[in-house]
């Protein structure tokens, strides 16, 4: 099983309604956010292009963030999620100096907080909070190991990259061109 | 690249600055991922009141009864169970700590005024004094109520029953009233909302202006995404680059304020090359040789000079609308109050669907059809001497909805003349923020007799207020059942999930209590508005009980979804057919054909003000939502790259506006340099820089388009206000001013 995202950018008109649906799922502190939508410009007026993106934690096959994780807080689950475990973590923040994407971030209680791929709602057989919300459809989550799941199969037909490939993360989380 | 901290920096408030009410974000500790799905206890059906689509969904509470979030109801015809962020981020109005939760009265203490709390019995008993004095010395017409929103049904009642019909309200002559004028002048009938367009299987979309995916409503962004899904074609028409632009296969970027050649230059080509309907114009349209006569000349060349659009350019996308029609939708817009010329633009842009054959068509425009609900029994309304119509004083022939600025205007009392109208209600809607003119306003508002505003939230309207009275919000209260019309006719109830906070009050209740204060019972003949609401679902064979479980309840359609093939149709209309050349307009002495008028350029070193949305606001009515403002908290002004190298900007730079009029911004807004908007023109996101204290988290935060837009430009034909000819040039120091409130 390899938990996956793709997000289609032809689609997504950058709205933020997946930073708000997840922080109101994870109870994410006011003016945090595990989720983030990013917006590129290209080109001169008139002749232009944009691209919304919403990021969040790639879940990378290869995490730098649990490898120089010093207590073992952060983890591998299953699926490939990577999870911090509060209760392990120091604060140390090495994590978030080690990751590329600037996902990980501190939480006020001490620990550290990130995407989840929202695991407790995927274990109940439910979308994550972002995916299940987006008002364009744009997002897709699924199981990669699965040649007939909706992403597996995306995939397969649409143009798509990842952020910071040359990081040899790993990264999970696909943008659809 | 935006990086992460970049996202924080622009869309959080202070970093675990606010401290939110009743423990809704208590944090829990561990690694939270053992959260809201399983902590949820009940749900409640409700109906979005953050923006007017009014999705239905459902309101979670956890076992202590907080409410925990929102969610959209996945049988809804407006939002198939995704909400937008704002309804997402509906429970931030719950939640907002800023919240009005007690009446307040208008005192004058030591010199200086003030408010003092009251009980609602004292509040209440004062309205009903004063109007029972208006009534009295001028006749119950002089009051006048201004509304937006459920709330708006109750005191519409109420003012009815006390004898007066002036019910406005600024969705009509400050938004979409002039497409409402083309569209009836053209089909017979107005757009209405929802509009009826008919996204999901259109082949090409045309939007004008309009900036879906910034405007949020829902159910045409989700359609927008279907039908990019599958290879439907958009062409956006905007000076800027709008996210609807970015998911366009072409983007024509307008000078501003031509938009009316584009039209008649696409109505040239697709007569001239004969690429429209002909068995559908000829059978439904009437005056297509006097239409063609009139645009012989408009040609793509002439539209070029003034819209600076090629004329190839031009030609291709008006045969790229032909080619997929009639499943083609040239997108009427929604606030369309843009130069005063507005009634005719519509008017094009109704008569290009009508050569394309697209109203009444798969993929066009589809016939709504909503469930009707009767009235709950009551006595009939005393007939009033006189209505908002005698305030139009000859003009604005075709209004066919109360226009704000001539009941504002008959507000104001000058020596020559005495205000017709003496007293507002205003509910659910911040005039200072909506209503161009400020000048203007503050004048009628100075010269009434009695304010009392209804809202939810300090809004700058209730500092101007004699009397506040505090409404629980939509997650607290019940309403009318919601019946709007769309494919399927559903209805959607709308029920507390959670007790109204502190003193504040359901707008029923609030209209009830006057109503029985001003000896109007008989009007209000139940005790708690579920008898009303569960009366009128037992007349359609439905019940509260029903809707308390379903929440949404879908109705079988009566009549057809798109004309049929051949079929007669008769059109509301003086000839009964869709006018390419409108009657009715000729009538009132009004160009029957839609004419180019020029309209004035920005000085030297002054710059057209744009204004729009973005998709995590409402208007002025979000700006303070704790968890809306974590997303967008202040509006920023773009500028083209050359403008801000002429002028040595910088991004984030604050700097302060001043209009054509010497009117200068109560405060700064930040720069945002971007590619995206022309340099003859600024845009900036509408509803920011409030400037109530009171509202904590948006107070002087960016600023407000609707106080540089003082110059107005009034459409003959129906009254609506177009605010986008004023211009902007920039202040690099603070100016000697003194910033309100």
């Amino acid at each position: 099983m390899r938990y996956a995202m793709a997000i289609d950018t032809k689609k997504c008109v950058g709205c933020s309604d997946c930073v708000v649906a997840c922080q109101i799922e994870n109870k994410v502190p006011t003016g945090y956010c595990r989720d983030w939508v990013t917006e590129t410009v290209y080109g001169a007026y008139p002749q232009l292009e944009l691209e919304l993106r919403s990021e969040r934690c790639n879940h990378c096959d290869n995490a730098p963030c649990v490898r120089c994780c010093p207590t073992g807080a952060s983890y591998i689950a299953e699926g490939g999620v990577v999870l911090v475990e509060a209760s392990k973590c120091i604060g140390c923040g090495a994590c978030i100096e080690s990751c590329p994407y600037d996902a990980r971030y501190s939480h006020p209680d001490g620990y550290v907080d990130k995407c989840t791929f929202c695991i407790h709602r995927v274990r109940e057989g439910l979308q994550p909070a972002c995916v299940a919300v987006c008002p364009t459809k744009c997002m897709y989550f699924g199981d990669l190991d699965d040649p007939s799941s909706d992403i597996s199969k995306l995939l397969k037909t649409r143009k798509y990259k990842v952020l910071a490939p040359e990081a040899g993360t790993k990264p999970q989380v696909y943008y659809l061109l | 690249m935006a990086t992460r901290r970049d996202f924080i920096k622009i869309s959080a408030l202070g970093i675990g600055g606010a401290t939110l009410g009743a423990g809704a974000f208590n944090l829990l500790k561990g690694s939270g991922a053992e959260l809201a799905t399983t902590a949820a206890f009940a749900r409640y059906p409700t109906y979005c009141e953050v923006c007017f689509w009014k999705c239905a969904g459902w309101s979670y509470v956890d076992e202590q009864g907080k409410l925990l979030k929102v969610e959209g109801h996945a049988d809804d015809p407006h939002c198939s169970g995704r909400l937008c962020p704002r309804g997402t981020g509906g429970i931030g109005m719950y939640y907002d700590e800023d919240r009005l939760t007690t009446p307040l009265i208008r005192v004058e203490e030591n010199g200086r005024q003030a408010f003092r709390k009251a009980s609602w019995d004292e509040a209440l008993g004062m309205v009903a004094d004063k109007m029972k004095a208006i009534a009295g010395s001028h006749g119950p017409e002089s009051m006048a109520l201004f509304n937006h929103g459920s709330s708006g049904h109750y005191f519409t009642h109420l003012l009815k029953a006390y004898g007066s019909s002036n019910v406005v309200a600024p969705s009509y002559a400050q938004c979409r009233g002039p497409r409402e004028a083309g569209w009836i002048a053209t089909f017979g009938t107005s757009v209405g909302t929802p509009e009826p367009t008919d996204i999901r299987d259109t082949r090409c979309l045309v939007l004008i202006g309009s900036h879906l995916g910034e405007n949020m409503h829902n159910g045409q962004v989700q359609e927008m995404s279907d039908a990019i899904d599958n290879g439907a074609d958009i062409i956006t028409v905007d000076p800027r680059y709008s996210t609807a632009a970015s998911k366009s296969r072409y983007w024509l970027p307008i000078k501003p304020a031509t938009d009316l050649a584009l039209l008649l230059a696409w109505i040239h080509v697709i007569i001239y090359e004969e690429l429209y309907d002909k068995d559908y114009v000829e059978r439904y349209t009437y005056g297509l040789d006097r239409l063609k006569q009139h645009v012989r000349r408009m040609t793509p060349e002439w539209a070029y000079g003034i819209t600076t659009i090629r004329p190839e350019a031009i030609r291709e996308t008006a045969r790229l609308m032909a080619s997929a029609a009639p499943a083609t939708i040239v997108h009427p817009g929604r606030h369309v109050t843009w130069y005063g010329d507005d009634s005719q633009r519509s008017r094009a842009i109704a008569i290009l669907n009508a050569l394309l054959g697209s109203w009444g068509r798969r993929g066009g425009f589809y016939f709504p059809e909503s469930a009707s609900l009767p009235e709950f029994p009551s006595p009939e309304y005393p007939k009033p001497k006189w209505s908002w119509k005698d305030t139009l004083d000859g003009r604005y022939p075709l209004a066919s909805m109360g226009v704000t600025n001539t009941v504002i205007e008959a507000s104001i009392a000058s020596p020559e003349k005495e205000a017709r109208i003496k007293g507002w209600i205003v509910t659910g809607t911040n005039l200072p923020l909506a209503i161009p003119d400020k000048a203007q306003l503050e004048r009628a508002m100075q010269s009434l007799g009695l304010l009392v505003v209804i809202d939810t939230m300090p809004m700058e309207i209730t500092g101007y207020a004699d009397i506040v009275l505090p409404e629980c919000t939509y997650l607290e209260r019940y309403d009318e059942v919601r019946t709007s019309p769309y494919r399927e006719p559903s209805l959607a109830l709308r029920m507390p999930a959670i007790a109204p906070t502190g003193d504040s009050k359901p707008a029923w209740w609030i209209a009830k209590q006057l109503g029985e204060k001003l000896g109007l019972s008989e009007y209000f003949a139940y005790k708690d508005y579920t008898e009303v609401l569960d009366w009128q679902l037992r007349q359609v064979g439905s019940s509260l009980e029903e809707m308390q479980r379903a929440g949404v309840k879908m109705i079988p359609r009566k009549t057809p979804l798109y004309l049929k093939e051949g079929e007669a149709f008769q059109f509301g209309t003086n000839t009964g057919k869709i006018e390419l050349y409108a009657t009715e307009f000729e009538k009132y002495g009004f160009d029957p054909l839609p004419n180019y008028v020029a309209h004035p350029e920005p000085p030297k070193n002054y710059y057209r003000l744009n204004y729009g949305r973005a998709p995590m606001h409402t208007f002025s009515r979000t700006a303070n939502n704790p968890n809306l403002t974590d997303l967008m908290d202040e509006n920023k002004l773009w500028v083209n790259p050359k403008v801000a190298k002429i002028w040595g900007l910088e991004n984030d730079q604050e700097i302060w506006l001043k209009n054509q009029d010497g009117i200068v911004s109560n405060f700064p807004i930040k720069v945002r340099i971007t590619e995206r908007i022309r340099w003859d023109s600024v845009y900036m996101v509408h509803g920011f820089g409030h400037s109530r204290k009171e509202l904590t988290r948006s107070y002087g935060k960016g600023a407000c388009d609707a106080e540089m837009i003082t110059r107005p430009m009034t459409d003959p034909i129906m009254g609506g206000t177009g605010m986008r000819g004023n211009f902007v040039t920039f202040l690099l120091e603070k100016p000697e001013k003194a910033v309100e409130s």
